[in-house]
């Protein structure tokens, strides 16, 4: 009697963790098919709808008081961009750099850092959320994109703004760049920061000047800028997804 | 419906795992990143010796060591929170995790919602789960838990309701993990944060979500193996057959 119920114990056990396998196996090499992994992703759409739609377009992300800083704002993917032209530029603060500013705009313009800071500010303390799952809240200063947008004039064919970055995160690969929607891009928060808690930003966290756009996640805050363009589709630039981490299959829409 | 349900449940599960993995720490707060300290940690270590690294996972101030399953795993002795076999993919991919994962909570949302408009609308929660006032009496509670405790299943008319414990079980599944889950889930969306700040309010801040949200999933762990076992004992052939069919058979009275 007790040996029969063994049996079956050991069959269930077996049957159960062959079953596993071959699920798991199968997810596996789903994961690996990319007309799948397309069929998944289009739920970033329905994702990306809904929020631009049921939340709303205007919606600030919440702005915290200097009590609730993180004692230490971590930094992620790039601390020292090694490129040769980014530790000239370094080496004499950032006098010579000039953020480009191009594509469909009106007039062109190369912005240098003096000029950002004369323009109008905007300060606020906001909680960073990575990708991986942590979080970090920074006090940062800067200019809104809309004040530089609206400088440069806009083309109504424009539909996204690219942010080129000076840093390369693997050898051999191309240097960072991101990319966001024009309601990101006239968001009220969407500033390019120069300051981090008070000071000017430091190398680890992106300087001279990085992107905040602070209702998605931190893949999306570029680091290092160096340009910015305007323009109509992303397919053609790299890999054709809009950002460093989309050619590598992260969402382009990470405001999840 | 169940079965929907079912499979979408094990893929959020298991690509939620790999999701955790990207950064096996969780926290209390509004923020929490690598120099805070966490609630909760898996990670890894070299052994005083310096050749073998051994596994553990740390609550508060409590460590255990777990190699073998958390914090190193495999034959190859990975280094890596939960082993490759709970994960979706199996290999360490926090961007298929996440297409994975936000997929299948789409549809378990919509297949959630259809089972709650047809069970309210066929009147199954009122008839079938909400217990009667007798069944609450801490006597009947006592004595339910009792004949489960003793593995004695109903038999006769007594089977083919729900129990009470099963019939709480599943409502907390259903009115409370659930939802709860739903909403830490979408508390650490940054988007969604910006439209309901109250969520965060709710929970506490985003990374006391992101910890609830795991605890959570672990409670719904534990119902699924108490769920099945409860199938197994029962009697694995009719239940599910009566699941599919409808046709049950009625387990025969207990001869003494």
């Amino acid at each position: 009697m007790s040996s029969r119920i063994l049996t079956r114990r050991q069959m269930l056990v077996r049957g159960a963790s062959a079953f596993g396998t071959l699920i798991l196996a199968g997810c596996d090499r789903l994961t690996n098919a990319p007309t799948f992994m397309d069929v998944l992703g289009s739920a970033e759409t329905l994702t990306y709808r809904s929020q631009r739609l049921v939340l709303g377009r205007h919606r600030l992300a919440r702005e915290f008081t200097e009590a609730d800083l993180s004692p230490v704002f971590r930094s992620n993917g790039t601390s020292e961009p090694d490129n040769p032209t980014y530790r000239k530029l370094r080496e004499t603060d950032f006098t010579d750099w000039r953020l480009a500013v191009g594509g469909l705009v009106l007039s062109e313009m190369r912005l240098s850092l003096r000029e950002l800071r004369t323009m109008p500010a905007r300060t606020q303390i906001t909680r960073h959320d990575c990708v991986e799952g942590w979080s970090a809240i920074g006090k940062w200063t800067g200019v809104p994109l809309s004040a530089v947008l609206n400088r440069a004039r806009v083309l109504p064919t424009a539909r996204f703004v690219v942010l080129y970055c000076a840093d390369t995160l693997e050898a051999n690969s191309d240097t960072y760049y991101e990319s966001i929607d024009l309601i990101d891009a006239y968001h009220p928060q969407t500033i390019l920061a120069y300051e981090l808690n008070g000071k000017p930003l430091p190398v680890a966290n992106g300087a001279p000047l990085r992107l905040r756009v602070e209702r998605q996640l931190g893949y999306k805050h570029a680091k290092y800028l160096m340009g910015i363009q305007l323009v109509s589709d992303l397919a053609a630039i790299r890999g054709g997804k809009g950002g460093y981490w989309e050619d590598r299959g992260y969402e382009w829409y990470a405001g999840i | 419906m169940h079965w929907i349900n079912a499979v979408c449940v094990v893929l959020v599960l298991m690509s939620g795992l790999q999701i955790f993995n990207a950064h096996p720490r969780l926290y209390w707060g509004q923020y929490g990143a690598n120099t805070d300290t966490p609630f909760l940690k898996i990670d890894s270590e070299e052994n005083g010796h310096g050749d073998k690294v051994v596994g553990f996972l740390q609550v508060g101030g409590t460590q255990v060591k777990s190699t073998g399953f958390l914090g190193v795993s495999g034959t190859d002795g990975a280094e890596r929170a939960f082993p490759s076999w709970v994960t979706i993919p199996s290999w360490q991919d926090l961007a298929a995790g996440r297409r994975w994962h936000f997929f299948f909570a789409w549809i378990l949302v919509f297949n959630s919602l259809t089972y709650l408009i047809v069970s309210v609308a066929q009147r199954h929660i009122r008839r079938d789960l909400l217990p009667r006032r007798f069944e609450l009496t801490p006597r009947h509670i006592a004595g339910d838990l009792w004949n489960h405790l003793r593995l004695r299943f109903p038999t006769g008319d007594a089977a083919k309701q729900y129990n009470v414990l099963q019939k709480l079980a599943y409502l907390g599944v259903i009115f409370i993990l659930a939802p709860l889950m739903l909403a830490s889930g979408l508390t650490m969306s940054p988007g969604a944060d910006s439209a309901l700040p109250w969520l965060v309010d709710l929970f506490g801040g985003r990374q006391s979500a992101r910890t609830l949200h795991f605890l959570c999933a672990m409670l719904i762990v534990l119902f699924i193996l108490v769920h099945l076992l409860m199938v197994m004992l029962a009697g694995p052939w009719n239940e599910v057959r009566s699941m599919i069919t409808g046709r049950y058979v009625l387990p025969p009275g207990r001869t003494k």
